[in-house]
């Protein structure tokens, strides 16, 4: 039998349902897989999946580290929506683009530590942490855009984060697999993922044995923070416009979903970036075939409601180990046949 | 103690001879400031009342209906002439509307409609979303002759009124015209991200938009996405694929302008000027009006010198 590579064989459950989900996409609209290269980028419905699923996927990075450390960050969609507001009036008011950029992530970053030093230096929990700045965030984010969608249709260079292409890839793409490959890069390349996974397991058994849990939690939702930031940019620069009242709503649902359907548990500890990868494309492939199978639109939520209930029943514990057991007495009844088969020999 | 008391009541009668020197002292209950639209009519009422020498006292209910009916209550003890509500929600209004007719202030309900007796209230001036959704169809009906035409919709919040009424009012303007046929119709939130997005999804099943005529949209936000979604497919937004959507925002006059919108239907936020005409033809000669006053939903095209029309309502606050 040929090796499969460990990451292959830990994600099997993920990449099935994304190549069903994928299938059944090809299925109901034919032209699915078809790329073609239009204005000079490439163009079809599956680049659309990688697109569209930029901000949940960026979110999902974040939100990776922050359940990874037992933790949840509710406020990442309202700080899609203050960083869109930021960048739409910084640019407006004639700011370069990386002033702009640097104005934005920072913004991102901070509401990032604010998070972080409630939950690591006032121990509060991060469900309630994060909750103040969930509520607060899309009324700061309307205080700086004074309630009206803030365009920005003559600024083509911040356009350019959100729709424009580099080597034919829409730059939303790139942005995110760069992001995600230095994520991947720095928590599995050095003991920062090990670190995280012991402060999740248990905080302060490893606060005692010389991890500085503070830094660390402080971090991981700086990181989150930052990571909304950049899916916020992308979100406003995408319509040219920032919508205080529309962007990254419920998103942070999206990303929890993504991380969950990835493998990671909600209790903390082990995780896994690639999985949550894996959960934010199969979120954004159901989106997709949804719109493209032209459902009437009341049925959109209840279909991706089911969908969903099917994969995690699949990765359920219980029903994991039901295929396990069946994977046995399947072993045990092909052994008993054999030896009886010898017997009668 | 006592004096404070005194020169107190008598700095508030000094004002209350101050603001009747105006001809009309109207409180306007505003429900917020949730959408552009929201402040655009906020605006366009202070400057209707300004125009009249009305003394509008406004009243800003953050979204919740306790706080209008507090509003309408101090409007009541304070003795003003007229009330205008904008409500929040329909129901619940009986009780403060009664206070109201007791106290001899008519009230005028603007933009929305309340489940109440409509002995309560003097008047109600709303918009038409039905009527909105077939002035934008008949335009249709009309730019596209006898061509056969695949029309696509974006439909606003699945299960809002706005999104029904808009929905059947289109229908209707294009039933009985087989040659115009709705394709596909999904929702797009009334956002410019879902419109934006559920585009890209249309202009793929259709063949990269080759099988679609025109794009019908339940609002201009909407509208402006999917333009650039199909900017992106490479066709042309306004030639390839017409474009028609609802409210008139001023956004979608800068489409008009570089020539990626084809129509849209006003939603106008000045719903206090036809209750203003109203109150002085009822004060004047008790001149009861009809229950329901509806505005009139007019539609621009980019024959409408689009920069002129964006230029005035740019400064509305939308």
């Amino acid at each position: 039998m040929m090796a499969i590579p460990t990451i292959v064989r830990e994600r099997t459950p993920q990449l099935v349902v994304l190549a069903v989900i994928l299938a059944l996409n090809a299925i109901i609209s034919p032209g699915f897989f078809s790329i073609e290269i239009q204005n000079g980028r490439l163009y079809g419905s599956l680049i659309d999946v990688l697109n569209r699923g930029a901000p949940v996927t960026l979110l999902a990075i974040g939100m990776t580290l922050v359940i990874a450390t037992k933790g949840i960050d509710l406020s990442v969609g309202a700080v899609m929506a203050i960083v869109g507001a930021v960048a739409a009036s910084l640019i407006t008011s004639g700011y370069s683009l990386p002033a702009t950029l640097a104005g934005a992530l920072f913004v991102g970053l901070a509401c990032g530590i604010w998070n972080g030093a409630l939950v690591a230096l006032l121990d509060i929990q991060p469900i309630i942490a994060t909750l103040i700045l969930m509520v607060a965030g899309r009324g700061i984010a309307q205080l700086i855009t004074e309630g009206v969608i803030l365009t920005f249709n003559d600024k083509p260079e911040l356009i350019f984060v959100g729709s424009g292409s580099f080597l034919n890839l829409p730059m939303p793409v790139i942005i995110w697999i760069v992001l995600a490959i230095l994520a991947i890069l720095v928590v599995r390349r050095s003991a920062l993922g090990l670190l995280i996974e012991a402060i999740g397991v248990n905080r302060r058994a490893s606060t005692l044995s010389g991890v500085n849990s503070r830094v660390i939690l402080l971090a991981v939702y700086a990181v989150s923070g930052l990571c909304a930031a950049v899916a916020g940019v992308i979100a406003a620069a995408d319509i040219k416009g920032a919508d205080a009242n529309n962007a990254g709503l419920w998103l942070e649902m999206d990303a929890i979903l993504a991380v969950v359907i990835g493998g990671t548990s909600l209790l903390g500890g082990r995780f896994s970036l690639i999985g949550s990868l894996m959960g934010a494309m199969i979120i954004q492939s159901l989106n997709t075939g949804i719109l493209l199978a032209g459902f009437p639109p009341e049925f959109n939520l209840i279909i991706k409601a089911a969908i969903i209930l099917i994969i995690l029943i699949v990765q359920s514990p219980a029903s994991q180990t039901a295929m396990a057991n069946f994977r046995a007495n399947r072993q045990t009844m092909a052994i008993k046949t054999e030896s009886r088969e010898h017997a009668a020999r | 103690m006592r004096t404070f008391k005194l020169l107190a009541a008598t700095a508030f009668a000094t004002a209350l001879t101050v603001s009747s020197a105006f001809a009309l002292t109207v409180g306007f209950s505003q429900i917020g400031s949730e959408s552009g639209w929201r402040a655009a009519e906020t605006s366009v009422t202070k400057l209707e009342a300004q125009k009249r020498g009305i003394d509008l006292k406004f009243a800003d209910a953050q979204q919740k209906q306790e706080n209008q009916i507090k509003a309408v209550r101090s409007f009541i003890a304070q003795g003003v002439d007229a009330i205008l509500i904008a409500p929040v929600v329909a129901t619940g209004w009986d009780a403060v509307l009664k206070e109201a007719k007791e106290a001899n202030i008519p009230v005028i309900l603007l933009d929305r409609q309340i489940d109440a007796p409509d002995s309560l209230y003097l008047t109600a001036v709303t918009s038409d979303q039905v009527h909105e959704g077939k002035v934008a169809g008949d335009w249709l009906v009309k730019t596209v002759g006898d061509k056969p035409c695949n029309i696509v919709e974006l439909q606003g919040t699945t299960g809002s009124s706005p999104a029904i009424n808009r929905k059947k009012g289109f229908e209707e303007a294009i039933a009985g015209h087989d040659n115009l046929k709705i394709v596909r119709s999904q929702t797009g939130d009334f956002t410019r991200t879902k419109g934006k997005e559920v585009a890209e999804s249309f202009l793929k099943a259709e063949n990269g938009g080759k099988n679609i005529c025109a794009l019908y949209a339940h609002n201009d936000d909407m509208a402006v996405g999917a333009i650039q979604a199909i900017k992106e497919a490479g066709l042309t937004p306004g030639k390839d694929i017409l474009v028609v959507s609802i409210d008139a925002v001023p956004d979608i006059f800068q489409a008009f302008i570089a020539g990626e919108a084809n129509a849209t239907v006003e939603l106008t936020p000045n719903m206090a000027g036809p209750a203003f005409d109203v109150l002085d033809a009822y004060l004047k000669d008790k001149k009861e009006p009809a229950k329901w006053i509806q505005t009139e939903s007019k539609l621009f095209t980019p024959a409408d010198d689009p920069q002129k029309v964006y230029d005035e309502k740019k400064g509305l606050g939308y």
